[in-house]
């Protein structure tokens, strides 16, 4: 549990900071170091050199914006899941920032951390994705957009450059008939701890009550938090009902490699999925 | 007497540091040069050591030196109560036989360094096969450790297989029997172990901090490791965060910081690593049985018997090999029933097990529940109702395992924990709920358990601590001191990790003497000062050491008498003590304070002719016989069948410890204990590769419980005193984690068994509640 030596730098601004990760090969960036640093400390990650963006201004605020709402990169767990303005737009991310480690863990990560650490089990991932979300990657030459189906590309591997800072979370509001929600179940059971498997689920509703759009995000059960396209398609068109969430579900993991782990064969993380599909899909179209 | 000290609920003299983080634990020690010791652990579950080159680590800057085994076999294995088996080097010698063994030591001038060392020393292994799985090992397909000539070690057989024979041979027997595993597990205390050596050569002494359940124990093993007598010797076990039975073994660091700073001439420290801490550190439990129950329709049980095996890992340390031992002792729990009772000792690739809170017991108790819980259900009776029907009903009580239990009212208790529950309103909202679709269950255990070592005759038995250079018999002694300005020192030989002994220690004195709970010192861990003791552990401290502090005090308060009479002209017979001072019964306005007494204590000249100067006694005592505490437990589950997941909703525990001094400590041990005999019933399990990997070698894959996983426990008491001890206490510190963790299983086995499933074995994660119930169609 001790880490190699390392430089350690506390930069004041955000582009001193993008200037030091362009300068310093192997720089790590860390933000509430709830992932980084036990990583370190069981030395299966050394960087050369960690830059704690920590004590930067302006990054740690929820932003309620014309058609999103922006997660800054030092928005804590807990402010993402308490916060008025992320449930009532976006409640699968409020669901999955709540269930999020524990307390400790909520209130020094970040959502924005989360989503850079790119961990196969991690919640607010799949909220990312199902919600439609874009990434604001930063680096010393400029901003670019990624969008959060594009973000996680493979087990702690984000898209994000070297020299490239998560700075924002952008998600899109909701309108009239979109709703969202995530559910899970936790190595502990229930809510509790990196997710078994869990879903998130979007739903766009038209005025007769049939679904428009749909997105479903899975975490836990792959290599990386992925869009379940199939099962989300078939549920284009349909009314919403018992029968097409049945037939939804049974799409989920179609196009993912299910993994077997400590807590799950993959049979049992197939059907898990299956499940949390149901329940998060009953709950977002129940609104 | 201070009126009403003894059952009151003071809060705990410890915690103001403690939630301050003021409290002193041996890593908060530094000393004038101190280097730091890190190790080089083996990755292999079984491994020829072919060659250790160490030259790049000692051109690391910093490095002052690494060690073999070449340089240590000199001060020989590790010292073991029970000697069956292969001892540990204190190095590996030519061969690893477990992930974590350690191979060599790194000393650095500071801890980072020490790690970067360890890095770089180059050992090369010849990987060779491994054995973890128990009845594997117990075919000696392949030796785990090729200093045994076969892995079982040591069977221990209890009880009498005829009449077990007899029974199964009667007219109308209904025979019950389930194959358990009850996983091995790391107890995880939240402080790792530590320990710092300052070898003075010019006083030809040694101090040695370390985080330890048995000061004096450690004391007396370094003495004997390096040829010290016990006055050469100190130890000093500061605050110590936990222990759970993990912190009561002389452990081969403590001897090799020792050892590390005799040769380099500087204090030497170490500190466990997390990952260390779960293979450099006991494991508890792993046991695998197949439990019988032979009965009759009516509930009436003719024969229990138990065969299994038990998980010794590699090598035999402290009391690996006696703790089934204390699982046979409680093997019948509270029937009078016949029994026949078999453990074989068997030796693995995997870490050494030894006492985790409970200690065999917990293990002995799961597998006579459980399965009283499946002949229950196989016979349709209620399972409080078979339990009433076995029960010992008259005490002093002699078990089929050849236990003598002096007191209890079983019935009684089952029936106050029944009604706490409001047993029969449960049973009807499990079955409404039934016909809503939701599986709930209610799980009943009871259990006795063994403690307050104890008797002089178990030294002969195995229980003994000879090996460690202390007197066989276990004892417990308190020294209590009235100080000239009226307050009270007490010193007592335990070795506390959290149970309070400081405030309960502070009340026995208190109510003896009439000094407030305030002004009473109670002193522990250091073996230069404190008394002879021999340890904090198997729920003893209070009713040995705790007995003798009372012994001391009424000594004590016997003197003080006379010396407060001849101040008041009175008897002694007469004085009566109350509010910080002594009186004439009836006058209560004739008064001398306690600072009064000691001052004249402490000028002899002013004492009674004849008289000796000071106020202070000692006791030893070493009582006559265990103490046998029991209970029962009572839960309640919900199961989601579609994913398996398990919501403990309530848990309710009815336990008997005789009598109380701090009703608030005590509960705090139920639930402490609780918690753990829960978490192993619903999340913990050491789980290794068949290579003997650990796969669960951190906190992140290993979930110990927090309060968040667990319902508000619902507690109450029964209070049967026992006559072995002048107090009448019975011990507290294991009983929440022999109750529980069957308790648990009978509730979702309860919960489920409507859909065929008739065992999950622990833990009971999702997963496995799923698969039992898939595979049964449901």
């Amino acid at each position: 549990m001790f880490p190699r030596q390392f430089e350690y730098v506390a930069p004041a601004s955000l582009d001193e900071a993008l200037s030091a990760l362009a300068s310093t090969p192997g720089a790590k960036v860390m933000s509430g170091g709830q992932s980084l640093i036990p990583m370190m400390k069981l030395r299966l990650f050394s960087p050369g050199t960690v830059i704690d963006i920590g004590r930067i201004d302006g990054l740690a605020d929820i932003v309620e914006k014309d058609d999103h709402i922006s997660i800054g990169a030092l928005v804590r767990h807990n402010q993402t899941a308490s916060d008025p303005t992320v449930a009532a737009h976006a409640k699968a991310l409020s669901q999955a920032a709540g269930w999020t480690g524990d307390h400790q863990v909520r209130n020094r990560g970040t959502t924005c951390g989360a989503m850079a650490h790119a961990d196969v089990a991690a919640d607010q991932p799949a909220a990312a994705i199902a919600l439609g979300a874009t990434m604001m990657a930063r680096s010393s030459s400029g901003q670019r957009e990624i969008a959060a189906s594009d973000f996680f590309v493979d087990a702690l591997t984000s898209a994000l450059s070297e020299d490239e800072i998560l700075v924002e979370l952008r998600v899109p509001k909701a309108s009239n008939g979109s709703r969202s929600a995530y559910d899970k179940l936790g190595r502990r059971g229930g809510h509790t701890d990196y997710a078994v498997a869990g879903i998130a689920a979007w739903v766009n509703v038209g005025d007769d009550g049939s679904v428009t759009d749909a997105r479903i995000g899975v975490t836990g059960v792959g290599t990386r938090p992925t869009l379940a396209e199939a099962a989300a398609a078939s549920l284009i068109g349909t009314d919403g009902g018992e029968e097409s969430i049945r037939a939804a579900a049974g799409l989920v993991t179609d196009g993912i490699t299910v993994i077997e782990d400590l807590y799950g064969s993959v049979e049992y993380k197939t059907h898990l999925a299956q499940v949390f599909t149901e329940r998060a899909l009953q709950q977002a179209l129940a609104g | 007497m201070t009126a009403g000290v003894i059952g009151k609920a003071i809060r705990r003299k410890e915690d103001p540091a403690l939630i301050q983080g003021k409290g002193l634990y041996t890593d908060d020690m530094k000393m004038a040069g101190m280097l730091h010791a890190a190790f080089v652990r083996s990755p292999f579950g079984k491994a020829r050591i072919v060659g250790i080159d160490a030259s790049a680590a000692m051109a690391i800057e910093g490095v002052h030196a690494v060690y073999t085994a070449d340089d240590v076999r000199d001060l020989g294995p590790l010292l073991a109560q029970v000697a069956i088996g292969a001892l540990r080097p204190l190095l590996a010698d030519g061969v690893v036989n477990h992930v974590g063994e350690a191979v060599a030591m790194v000393v650095a001038s500071d801890r980072y360094i020490a790690q970067d060392g360890t890095k770089a020393v180059d050992v090369d292994y010849e990987p060779l096969e491994a054995v973890v799985d128990l009845e594997d090992a117990a075919s000696d397909r392949v030796i785990a450790n090729d200093s045994n000539e076969s892995n079982v070690i040591h069977v221990w057989e209890v009880g009498d297989a005829d009449a077990v024979a007899a029974a199964r041979a009667s007219e109308g027997a209904i025979e019950v029997s389930v194959k358990m595993i009850n996983q091995r597990l790391i107890p995880t205390a939240i402080e790792p172990r530590s320990a710092l050596a300052d070898y003075n050569a010019g006083y030809g002494s040694v101090t040695l901090y370390s985080s330890s359940q048995i000061p004096h124990a450690v004391a007396g093993a370094i003495g004997k490791t390096f040829g010290l007598t016990s006055n050469n010797v100190r130890v000093i076990a500061p605050e110590v965060g936990g222990g759970f039975g993990a912190k009561l073994n002389y452990y081969a660091e403590e001897a090799l910081v020792t050892f590390a700073s005799r040769e380099l001439g500087s204090p030497v420290k170490w500190t466990e690593t997390r990952r260390e801490a779960s293979v450099a550190t006991i494991h508890g439990r792993g046991w695998v049985g197949t439990a019988t129950i032979i009965g009759t329709s009516d509930g009436k049980i003719l024969a229990y018997e138990l065969d299994a095996l038990s998980d010794m890992g590699a090598y035999t340390q402290n009391f690996t090999v006696a703790i089934p031992l204390l699982g046979q002792y409680v093997a019948p729990g509270q029937y009078d029933i016949p029994i026949h009772w078999k453990i074989g000792c068997v030796v693995t690739n995997a870490p050494t097990t030894d006492a985790y809170r409970g200690a065999g017991r917990p293990e002995a108790i799961f597998y006579l529940e459980r399965i009283i819980d499946a002949f229950a259900r196989q016979i349709g009776m209620d399972p409080a109702d078979v339990r009433k029907k076995n029960f010992f009903e008259e005490f002093p009580a002699a078990t089929a395992a050849g236990m003598l239990m002096d007191s209890g009212d079983y019935r009684a208790n089952l029936d106050k924990l029944l009604e706490l529950a409001d047993y029969q309103g449960l049973r009807q909202k499990q079955e409404e709920a039934r016909k809503e679709g939701r599986n709930i269950g209610i799980g009943l255990s009871t259990y006795v358990e063994v403690c307050g070592f104890g008797p002089s005759a178990l030294a002969e038995g195995g229980f003994s601590w000879a090996a460690y250079g202390l007197p066989a018999a276990f004892n417990g002694s308190g020294l209590v001191r009235v100080n000239p300005d009226g307050t009270a020192t007490v010193m007592i030989g335990t070795g506390p990790s959290g149970q309070g002994h400081e405030t309960t220690w502070a009340q026995i004195v208190s109510d003896a003497l009439g000094i407030s709970v305030d002004n009473v010192q109670v002193r522990h861990g250091d073996t230069r000062d404190s008394p002879m003791g021999i340890g904090t552990f198997g729920s003893r401290s209070l009713a040995v050491d705790g007995s003798a502090t009372a012994q001391a005090a009424e000594k004590v308060r016997t003197k003080a008498a006379r010396v407060a009479a001849h101040m008041l002209e009175a008897s002694p017979d007469d004085i009566e003590f109350a509010d910080g001072g002594a009186h004439v019964a009836g006058s209560p306005d004739k008064t001398v304070t306690w600072a009064e007494i000691a001052e004249v204590s402490y000028q002899p000249h002013r004492l009674p002719e004849g008289m000796e100067g000071g106020m202070e006694a000692n006791a030893v005592f070493s009582p006559a016989n265990a103490t046998w505490p029991f209970g029962s437990h009572l839960a309640v589950v919900e199961v989601d069948d579609t994913t398996g997941d398990v919501v403990l909703m309530d848990y309710f525990a009815m336990d008997d410890c005789g009598n109380v001094i701090n009703p608030m400590i005590v509960d705090g041990q139920v639930h402490g204990g609780l918690a753990q005999g829960i978490s192993q019933a619903l999340f913990e399990h050491a789980i290794f590769d068949e290579d003997g990997n650990l796969l669960t070698g951190s906190l992140l894959d290993y979930p110990i419980p927090t309060a968040g996983d667990l319902p508000s426990f619902q507690l109450d008491r029964t209070t049967t005193p026992t006559d072995v001890n002048p107090m009448g206490v019975k011990g507290i510190g294991e009983a929440g984690t022999i109750g529980s963790a069957q308790t648990v299983v009978n509730a979702v086995i309860d919960a489920v068994a409507h859909m065929g499933v008739t065992h999950i074995d622990m833990p009971l994660r999702p997963k496995r509640v799923w698969q039992a119930i898939h595979r049964n169609g449901g």
